[in-house]
């Protein structure tokens, strides 16, 4: 199926791009008229995915993230979030609330509990040392 | 941030958003202010908190736990319908009490 629209963003691994990203993509789904609500999930959503890259995907390194959004004829918005960085050895695990690698660093494990809450859909592809790609989908309207 | 002493309360006044960009001065700044041993109960307020996501969660619950070991309390105050989603998805209501 082809998208009515589509977008890319590109940016290094710096937490300054945390709200560029999820600002960029709200503003993109603005277009099908969502209700507040919905951008306010989708925000968060993505500034999760978007700091997993960072922190866990790169680490102390820099690297490029990369997001993708497509709005479907459907009225759902499709969202990719990748980068290129460490990669996962365990989804599974990753995926439990409160798990997580950092908790000297106060992370509280639940980036993919809020993902999986505020989308509709959460699907991750991930490589140990050949990046991850978290796939998100949400619907914006009902279908016409 | 802005904060209001009020006896042995400290109200913080967390404004903007509140994300892992964010996170670190958050942290330092309250960790600074609840230093002081006088300060029994801190509360958050976060009425004019823009957008928070899972970071918001380890910054309070790092907050819940200092405080806690000395015999504290931590309060939040003036959510906002996404904000509280977040609180009760963590679970944190369970131990934080909301005003």
């Amino acid at each position: 199926m082809e998208p009515i629209n589509q977008m890319k963003l590109e940016f290094l691994s710096v937490p300054e791009n945390e709200g560029f990203a999820r600002v960029a993509v709200s503003a993109f789904a603005v277009q099908l008229n969502p209700t507040l609500d919905v951008l306010a999930d989708i925000k968060t959503a993505v500034s999760e995915a978007v700091t997993n890259a960072i922190v866990h995907g790169y680490g102390e390194k820099k690297g490029l993230v990369t997001v993708r959004a497509a709005l479907m004829p459907t009225g759902v918005l499709e969202i990719a979030v990748h980068d290129d960085g460490c990669g996962i050895k365990d989804i599974q695990q990753a995926m439990q609330p409160f798990f997580t690698t950092q908790p000297e660093k106060e992370r509280s494990g639940m980036g993919f509990s809020v993902m999986q809450t505020f989308m509709d859909g959460v699907g991750v592809e991930s490589v140990p040392g050949g990046g991850t790609t978290v796939r998100m989908r949400k619907r914006l309207r009902a279908e016409e | 941030m802005e904060f209001e002493r009020k006896k042995g309360t400290l109200i913080a006044y967390v404004t903007g958003e509140l994300d892992h960009c964010s996170a670190a001065s958050v942290r330092r700044e309250l960790d600074q202010m609840i230093s002081d041993p006088g300060i029994r109960r801190l509360v958050l307020d976060v009425s004019e908190m823009t957008f928070m996501d899972s970071s918001g969660i380890g910054v309070i619950l790092g907050r819940y736990r200092a405080m806690a070991q000395r015999g504290g309390r931590v309060a939040v105050r003036g959510m906002n319908p996404h904000v509280e989603k977040i609180f009760l998805l963590s679970g944190m209501n369970q131990v934080i009490e909301t005003i």
